[in-house]
C-alpha cells in the first residue's frame, strides 16, 4: 500500500518528521517499507533566468537562450518554447538530471548549436497539465524570494514523500488514505477529519444503513437486481448526466501520481481516486451502453466468454460473479470492467457502482483468472460494510464538480445481507492472562475509543466493545486483546520467564543418530552438502534407474521454478554428482561429499509420498594428495568401503556383507565394481564406482565412488545400550596361514568359513596378504591370513594350537579345493 | 703380550668418556663385551694362566665386566635425550594430511540453536516435508481462498497436497498426539517458490510451540529474549512490534539490533539499525478448536526463524544461494 504524506495531511495533520512518522508506523503493525521524497529527482533542476534569446540559425522553431543559472554560470540552451522571454524566471534542468520516464538530460548540440541543459514546461516536471510552453516561476514563493541557481523544490517548498506500507492481510482498513490517516491519528491522539462525502448533494442518503431499494429519479431510469446475494451483499448505484470525459485537473493527476497510479480521464480517475481515498473500489459504467438500463448481479454461465477493459478474452466458470445488463456480462464484479461499457471520450451520463462482494468469490475469481486488480485485492479482504454509499456519494459529488456533470436526483442501495456488527464481550482476566499485563477497564476503554471502538465498562472485569465496521478483522475478543496489546506497545510489556515444572527433553532416535553419522562421516574427512530436494524428472534415466525401480514413482510439482527442479528427489546421488561437476570446474578436483536428506517415493499425486531418510556419498580424486611423503595416489573402492566399514563400527552395528551385482543388473555403478549392501542381512543399499555413463549424463571426466544408504533400515540397527565384555586375561597366540585359491572365490567367503566353524579357541580372524601373479597360476590367487586363538580360563598350549590350527586349515583346503604354496 | 686387565679397563673407561652418542657408546660395548671383545677374550684366556693366578683374574675380569656393563647402560641412558645430525628431523617439514570434513553452516546453526531450546526443555520433533494442505494451512487457520495464503508461495503437488511452506504443521502434529503442556521446536526443510539474492526455494525454518495454562505474550518475550540472546550476545536488543499471522492472536515480528552495526544503519539492515529474524505470537485459539485444546484453558505462543537468515548474519554471508551450492572453498570455511 503506498501513500502520500501530502495526501495524508487532508485529514489528519502529521506532526512527526517523516522518519519517526514511518518507526511509529512500523511499530504500530503497519511496517514501512520504504519512504521515498518524491521530488528528490527534482534536486538537478534549478531556477534559472533567461538573459537573451536569438532565434536559432537553422530552425524557425527552436530558439537559442542564454541563461543564469547562478554562481555565475550562464548555460546556453536550444528551447522550442513559444513564450520563452527574456529576464523570466524559469526551471532548467541541468545535464545529468535523470526524468522518471527514464530519460536523462545531457550536454549536446541541437541542430548545430550547443545545448547544455532544458527548460522545463510543468507537464515535463510532473508538476502540471501545461504543455503549452515553459513553465514561468514568479519572483516570491510563499513571500520568499525565489534564488537563482536554486533547486526548483527548495525554491518552491515543494516537499512530499511517498510512503509503502507492507501491510499484512488482516489490516483491510488500512488499503486507503483515510485508514493510514486513521491510524496516524490514533498515535497521536488526535481526531481525524473527514471529507464531506456528499458535498454538493441533495439527498445524500448517508446514514443508508438502514435504507434499501431504489429511490428518487434515479429509480425510473435504471433498476439494480441482485439474483446470487450470497456473492453481493449490498449494490449502491449513483446516475450522472451532461458530464465531458476530458483530463482530470492537475491536483487530482498529482494525487494518482504520488501513490503510483497513471492517471486516465477525470471519469476513472475520480473512481480510482474514492478507491484510495476511502477503501470502496468503484466502477464506472457508460450508462449509454448498458442494455435496457438495468444491472444484474448473477453468476456466469459456464464457459461464457467475455473481453475485460485490457482488451483481453477470459473464459469464465459458472461459480464467478458478473455484473450484467439486459443483455449479458458488462464487469466481472469486483475484479475488473468489461470492454463492451468502458468509459469513452464520448460518454455524457455514467452510472457509479459501488459494492459489497463476498470476499472469497472474489478471490477465487480473481486467482482462477489470474488477474489481480487494485479492486479485488480490497474485496478480496473486505471493504468496508457501512462504507458503500459514502464512497459512491464522494464519486458523484466530484464528477459534478470536475466533469461537469449533473447527479440525477436518488440513489439505488439494494441491501439484501445487512451486515450485522455484534458487540463483543472482552473478559479483563484473559486479556491479563494472555498479555501478560493489567490495564483495568478505563484504561481499556480509552485505548479502544481511540480508535473508534465503542465500549462499554459492564463491572471491573467486563467490557462489551463494538468495533467499527471497516475493521472487518475484529470479531473475536482475542481481537481485541491485540488490539489492546498493540495501543499498550508491544515493548512496554514486560519480559517474563514461563512457571513450568522442569522436564528434560526428548529427542527422536532418528535426530540423534543422524547427528552422530554426520559427525563420523565429518570426522573421517568427508563435507557435508545440502542439495534441493527437488530434481530434474530425468535424473531417473541419467541414473539408469531399471524401468521397475520404486525410485521411478515421481512426484511432480504441479508449478516448479524450473523443469530441472520439476520433481521430488529419489536419490541424493543426482545431488551430490551436481556438486562434482561444479567443484571440478572450480578446479577443485579432490572430493569427498556426503549428504543425508529424505528422498520422495510417490504414490500417486493426490496421496503424500513415501518419505525415507537416506545417506548418500561421493569421493573422487585423490586419496592421498602429491605430498613430500608420497606422489599423488588416487581414491578407489575399498576407500569408500572403508569408509562405509568404519560409518557401521562407530555406529556399533556388525553384519556388514557386499554382495557384487551381476553385470546385467548394474545401474548406477560400473559392471564389476559394484555391490550390493546388506547389513544384518537386510538389503539397505549400494556401493560402487559411478557407471561411466552416469558420470557421461552428468558431464564428468573423473572417475567417482559412490554409495547410498537407507538410514530408515539402518538406524534401527544401532545398538540402544552397549554391553561389556571382560578384557581377555590369559595371552593369545597367533598363527599364520596361506592358501592357492581359485581367483574367483570370494576372500570373505574363506575368512567366513573360519569364522562359521565356531571353535571357541578362535578369537580373530585376519587377512593380511592377497597376491596375484609370477609364481602363482594364472586363475589363482594366495590368500594369507592371520588366526589369533584365546582362551578367556587358562593360557594355551603350543602343541594344542599347533593342533588345532592344522584342523582348521586342512577343513578350509578341503572346502576350497586350495592348495599349499610351493 | 697381552694387556692386563687393568689396562683394558683404563682403556675402556677413559674411551667412554670420550664416547659422545648412543652409537659410539654401543660401538665400545661391542668392543670390549662383545663376542670378540677385548673383555670376552681375556675371560676365554684365563684358562692359560697358572692355576693359582686364575680365581683373581677371573674374579677381577668378572667385576670389570660389571663395571663396564653398568657405565654403559648409564652412559646410554645419559646420552638419550641426544642425537646425531644424520637421524635429526626437520620438523617444519607438513605432516601426513588427515584433512578433516566439514559440517554444513546450516546443520552446525540449526544444531547450535537446537542445543539452546533443549536447554530450556523443549523437546525436538521433525515431520513430513510433503504435506497436506490441512496441516500446512487450514488446521493452522489459513482457510482455502484466504488472502493470508498470498503471504508464502506454496509449491503444489495436487489440490491437497503441498512441500509444507513452514515447519508450522508440526505444530498440529504434536498437539494431535500431546496433551498439554507442550514445549517442543521443529526444525527442517521448508520450501517456497521464490529465488533471488535473499530466498532460495528451499530453506531451513525451527519453529516452536508452548502451550500451558498461563502462558502470557510476556513469557514469549521471554523465551525468544534469552534464544536470541544465546544465538547472539546479550547486548544484542530485540524489539516486537505487531504483525500478523492467522495462527497466532496478537502476532509479533521480532526485530534485533543490527548485528553488524549495532543500530548506526548500514546496508545489511537497509540503513534502519534492525533485522527481522522472528515471526511469533500467542496460539490463536481456532488453531486450539482444531486440536480439541480447551481454549478456556490454555493459552501458548508459537515462533519461527529462518536458519540461513542466522547463519547469514552470524558469518556474515550475503548471498542464500551460496548454501546450496556446495562450493567446496565455501564449505570447508565451516
Amino acid at each position: 500500500m503506498k501513500a502520500s504524506l501530502s495526501w495524508i495531511e487532508q485529514y489528519v495533520p502529521v506532526e512527526m518528521n517523516i522518519s519517526d512518522l514511518a518507526e511509529a508506523l512500523t511499530m504500530a503493525g503497519l511496517e514501512v517499507d520504504s519512504v521515498e521524497n518524491r521530488y528528490a529527482w527534482l534536486d538537478t533542476v534549478v531556477v534559472g533566468r533567461v538573459i537573451s534569446v536569438e532565434p536559432h540559425p537553422n530552425a524557425d522553431k527552436l530558439q537559442c537562450c542564454e541563461v543564469d543559472v547562478g554562481g555565475g554560470t550562464i548555460l546556453p540552451i536550444v528551447c522550442g518554447a513559444p513564450n520563452v522571454a527574456k529576464d523570466q524566471l524559469c526551471p532548467v534542468a541541468l545535464p545529468g538530471t535523470v526524468f522518471p520516464e527514464g530519460h536523462t538530460i545531457k550536454k549536446g548540440k541541437i541542430r548545430g548549436q550547443v545545448s547544455k541543459g532544458m527548460i522545463c514546461s510543468a507537464v515535463e516536471l510532473h508538476l502540471g497539465t501545461d504543455k503549452s510552453g515553459i513553465m514561468v516561476l514568479d519572483s516570491t514563493y510563499d513571500g520568499k524570494a525565489v534564488t537563482i541557481g536554486e533547486s526548483l523544490p527548495k525554491a518552491c517548498g515543494m516537499s512530499d514523500y511517498m510512503i509503502e506500507i507492507d501491510l499484512t492481510p488482516n489490516r483491510s482498513d488500512c488499503l486507503s488514505i483515510i485508514g493510514i490517516a486513521r491510524e496516524i491519528a490514533a498515535i497521536q491522539n488526535k481526531k481525524i477529519k473527514y471529507p464531506d462525502f456528499s458535498k454538493g448533494i441533495s439527498s445524500p442518503y448517508e446514514t443508508s444503513g438502514e435504507t434499501s431499494g431504489e429511490k428518487g429519479e434515479i429509480s425510473k431510469m435504471a433498476s439494480v437486481t441482485i439474483e446470487a446475494p450470497d456473492h453481493c451483499g449490498r449494490y449502491a448505484a449513483r446516475l450522472l448526466d451532461s458530464i465531458s470525459v476530458k483530463e482530470s485537473p492537475f491536483w487530482l493527476q498529482d494525487r494518482l501520481m504520488s501513490v503510483g497510479l497513471r492517471p486516465i480521464n477525470n471519469i476513472v480517475d475520480i473512481t480510482n481516486f474514492v478507491m484510495m481515498e476511502t477503501g470502496q473500489p468503484l466502477h464506472g459504467f457508460d450508462f449509454d451502453q448498458l442494455a435496457d438500463k438495468k444491472i444484474i448481479v448473477k453468476t456466469a454461465g459456464e464457459g461464457e466468454k467475455f473481453t475485460t477493459l485490457d482488451n483481453k478474452e477470459r473464459t469464465l466458470s459458472s461459480d464467478m460473479l458478473m455484473i450484467c445488463d439486459g443483455k449479458g456480462p458488462v464487469g466481472i464484479a469486483g475484479v475488473m470492467g468489461g470492454l463492451n461499457s468502458e468509459i469513452e471520450d464520448t460518454t455524457t451520463r455514467v452510472l457509479i457502482e459501488s459494492a459489497c462482494f463476498d470476499p472469497i468469490s472474489i478471490r477465487r475469481t480473481a486467482k482462477r483468472l489470474g488477474l489481480g486488480t487494485d479492486a479485488s485485492h480490497r474485496f478480496e479482504r473486505g471493504v468496508d460494510p457501512l462504507g458503500t454509499v459514502n464512497a459512491v456519494n464522494r464519486a458523484a459529488s466530484l464528477m459534478a464538480q470536475i466533469a461537469g456533470g449533473r447527479i440525477v436526483d436518488g440513489l439505488i442501495d439494494e441491501h439484501p445481507v445487512k451486515p450485522v456488527i455484534k458487540p463483543i464481550a472482552l473478559s479483563l482476566e484473559k486479556t491479563h492472562r494472555l498479555l501478560g499485563i493489567t490495564p483495568d477497564a478505563e484504561e481499556i476503554a480509552d485505548m479502544l475509543e481511540a480508535i473508534e471502538f465503542r465500549v462499554r465498562i459492564e463491572d471491573e472485569l467486563m467490557v462489551t466493545v463494538t468495533a467499527p465496521s471497516y475493521r472487518v478483522d475484529v470479531e473475536r475478543p482475542e481481537d481485541l486483546m491485540e488490539e489492546v496489546a498493540r495501543l499498550y506497545g508491544y515493548d512496554h510489556i514486560p519480559t517474563t520467564d514461563p512457571m513450568q515444572p522442569l522436564r528434560a527433553c526428548q529427542l527422536p532416535k532418528l535426530r540423534v543418530i543422524r547427528d552422530k553419522i554426520r559427525d563420523i562421516m565429518r570426522g573421517m574427512g568427508f563435507c557435508e552438502a545440502i542439495n534441493y530436494s527437488f530434481i530434474s524428472e530425468n535424473a531417473c534415466d541419467q541414473l539408469r534407474m531399471a524401468e521397475n525401480d520404486p525410485r521411478r514413482s515421481l512426484l511432480h510439482i504441479l508449478n516448479p521454478l524450473t523443469e530441472d527442479q520439476g520433481v521430488m528427489r529419489t536419490s541424493l546421488i543426482p545431488g551430490l554428482l551436481g556438486n562434482m561437476g561444479h567443484n571440478l570446474a572450480q578446479q577443485v578436483k579432490n572430493l569427498k561429499f556426503f549428504e543425508t536428506g529424505k528422498i520422495f517415493i510417490g504414490r500417486g499425486q493426490d496421496e503424500q509420498p513415501e518419505e525415507k531418510e537416506i545417506l548418500s556419498c561421493l569421493w573422487t580424486g585423490a586419496r592421498q594428495p602429491l605430498s613430500w611423503h608420497s606422489k599423488e595416489i588416487f581414491c578407489d573402492f575399498y576407500d569408500l568401503k572403508g569408509s562405509l566399514e568404519g560409518l557401521l563400527a562407530a555406529l556399533g552395528i556388525d553384519g556388514l556383507e557386499l554382495k557384487e551385482i551381476p553385470d546385467s543388473a548394474c545401474d548406477m555403478t560400473k559392471p564389476g565394481a559394484g555391490a550390493i549392501i546388506f547389513v544384518n542381512d537386510v538389503e539397505t543399499g549400494k556401493i560402487g564406482e559411478a557407471h561411466p555413463d552416469v558420470l557421461k549424463a552428468f558431464d564428468l571426466k573423473q572417475a567417482a565412488f559412490i554409495f547410498e544408504i537407507d538410514l530408515d533400515l539402518l538406524i534401527p540397527m544401532v545398538p540402544d545400550e552397549i554391553e561389556a565384555v571382560p578384557v581377555p586375561r590369559f595371552p593369545a597366540i597367533d598363527r599364520d596361514a596361506t592358501l592357492i585359491v581359485e581367483k574367483k572365490i570370494p576372500v570373505a567367503k574363506i575368512l567366513d568359513a573360519v569364522t562359521n566353524m565356531k571353535e571357541p579357541l578362535v578369537a580373530d580372524v585376519f587377512l593380511f596378504d592377497v597376491y596375484e601373479g609370477e609364481a602363482i597360476e594364472a586363475d589363482k590367487k594366495s590368500v594369507s591370513f592371520r588366526i589369533t586363538y584365546r582362551s578367556l580360563e587358562k593360557t594355551l598350549k603350543d602343541k594344542a594350537i599347533t593342533k588345532l590350527h592344522q584342523r582348521i586349515t586342512k577343513k578350509v583346503i578341503d572346502t576350497f579345493d586350495a592348495g599349499l604354496p610351493a | 703380550m697381552e694387556k692386563t686387565i687393568d689396562q683394558i679397563r683404563d682403556d675402556a673407561l677413559s674411551e667412554i668418556e670420550a664416547a659422545a652418542t648412543p652409537d659410539d657408546i654401543n660401538a665400545l660395548s661391542v668392543r670390549y663385551l662383545g663376542r670378540k671383545g677385548a673383555i670376552t677374550r681375556y675371560l676365554r684366556n684365563i684358562s692359560g694362566l697358572p692355576a693359582d693366578q686364575r680365581p683373581e683374574a677371573g674374579q677381577k675380569a668378572n667385576q670389570t665386566k660389571k663395571l663396564l656393563e653398568g657405565l654403559f647402560d648409564e652412559r646410554l641412558e645419559a646420552l638419550a635425550g641426544r642425537t646425531d645430525s644424520d637421524s635429526r628431523i626437520d620438523v617444519s617439514l607438513p605432516g601426513r594430511a588427515q584433512a578433516p570434513g566439514m559440517l554444513h553452516p546450516v546443520t552446525r546453526i540449526s544444531r547450535e540453536i537446537c542445543e539452546i531450546f533443549a536447554g530450556l526443555g523443549f523437546d525436538i520433533a521433525e515431520g513430513p516435508e510433503v504435506e497436506l494442505d490441512f496441516y500446512n494451512f487450514e488446521a493452522l487457520n489459513i482457510p482455502k481462498n484466504h488472502p493470508a495464503r498470498d503471504m508464502q508461495d506454496t509449491f503444489y503437488v495436487s489440490d491437497n497436497i503441498v512441500l509444507r511452506t513452514h515447519t508450522s504443521p508440526i505444530q498440529i502434529r504434536t498437539m494431535e498426539k500431546q496433551k498439554p503442556p507442550v514445549r517442543v521446536v521443529a526444525p527442517g526443510k521448508v520450501y517456497r517458490c521464490d529465488s533471488d539474492l535473499t530466498h532460495t526455494p528451499m530453506f531451513h525454518q525451527i519453529e516452536g510451540l508452548l502451550v500451558d495454562k498461563n502462558i502470557s505474550f510476556g513469557d514469549l518475550k521471554g523465551i525468544l529474549t534469552t534464544v536470541v540472546h544465546r544465538i547472539f550476545d546479550e547486548k544484542t536488543s530485540l524489539r516486537f512490534r505487531p504483525s500478523f499471522f492467522p495462527f497466532t492472536e496478537p502476532s509479533a515480528e521480532v526485530d534485533i539490533l543490527c548485528v553488524i552495526c549495532r543500530g548506526k544503519g548500514c546496508r545489511v539492515c537497509s540503513h534502519t539499525g534492525w533485522l527481522e529474524i522472528l515471526g511469533s505470537g500467542m496460539v490463536d485459539p481456532a488453531v486450539f478448536d482444531n486440536v480439541e485444546y480447551d481454549k478456556d484453558k490454555y493459552t501458548g505462543f508459537a515462533f519461527g526463524m529462518g536458519m540461513e537468515r542466522i547463519a547469514m548474519l552470524k558469518y556474515g554471508i550475503d548471498d542464500i544461494r551460496k548454501f546450496f551450492e556446495n562450493d567446496y572453498r565455501f564449505l570447508r570455511q565451516f
